[in-house]
């Protein structure tokens, strides 16, 4: 039903919401030791949740780990800056498939009141 | 996790801010000692450091951070020849705090603007989690 009326922009918020959560851990642990940043392969992701919906969130095949540009001696591979473009880009893309959402909702509203 | 709550971003962003805290309570701490002298070598400040470890959480993948405790620099104190003053050991000699105030005001700024980063990041999720609960 839920895949029915908003498509791919469902499965697609869901995503973007669960990879905003991964870049702020990255963020986070950006003085951590040894910490290995992270990121999800969203187009991989996208696929498994609308073909078969069943593969969970956090399996290892969807995450792929950042390649530093320059290695650090303590082992951590976030770099601020780039967490911090991704994490914004991922913002603009929520914002617009929310948009996308609130159309279909929009319209779904406007065919039941009968405008 | 110590409680059983599932970590959302804001319990994320919580724990790293109060991560961040620690660090610049210790790097603060080591700066008041400063230039504090003692009689003999041991009993001299020596500088603490916080260690951050990472804490996932499985159920949601996201992971956070914390401060699994401070660690004690093995630095040795600064030896001064210094007879006159009232501290002075049998030698003349008085031992002070191996403190790195550039070091420590450049920690500081680190953990400040990691801690900034922390706080956009929460107030731009903040604000998409509010338009989406707000669209009707």
């Amino acid at each position: 039903m839920n895949e029915q009326i908003f498509g791919i922009h469902g499965a697609a918020l869901e995503l973007r919401s669960q990879r905003m959560g991964l870049l702020a851990s990255n963020i986070a642990n950006a003085a951590t030791p040894g910490y290995k940043a992270r990121d999800i392969d969203f187009a991989a992701a996208l696929e498994d949740k609308l073909t078969s919906g069943s593969v969970p969130f956090g399996s290892e095949r969807h995450f792929v780990y950042r390649l530093p540009t320059m290695p650090s001696l303590d082992g951590n591979t976030v770099e601020l800056g780039r967490e911090q473009i991704a994490f914004t880009e991922n913002a603009v893309a929520y914002s617009a498939t929310l948009a996308f959402v609130q159309g279909k909702v929009n319209t779904l509203t406007r065919a039941l009141k009968g405008e | 996790m110590p409680d059983n709550a599932r970590m959302t971003l804001f319990g994320l962003t919580e724990r790293a801010m109060s991560a961040q805290l620690v660090r610049m309570n210790a790097a603060a701490s080591n700066l008041a000692n400063a230039g504090s002298v003692t009689r003999t070598e041991a009993e001299a400040y020596r500088p603490i450091r916080a260690v951050f470890a990472t804490e996932l959480d499985r159920a949601s993948g996201l992971a956070s951070m914390h401060s699994e405790g401070l660690v004690r620099e093995d630095t040795a104190p600064t030896k001064r020849y210094d007879p006159y003053h009232p501290l002075a050991d049998a030698d003349g000699n008085v031992f002070e705090a191996p403190v790195d105030e550039t070091a420590e005001m450049v920690e500081i700024m680190e953990s400040a603007r990691q801690y900034q980063n922390l706080v956009q990041a929460l107030q731009t999720a903040k604000q998409l989690m509010l338009d989406t609960l707000r669209s009707n």
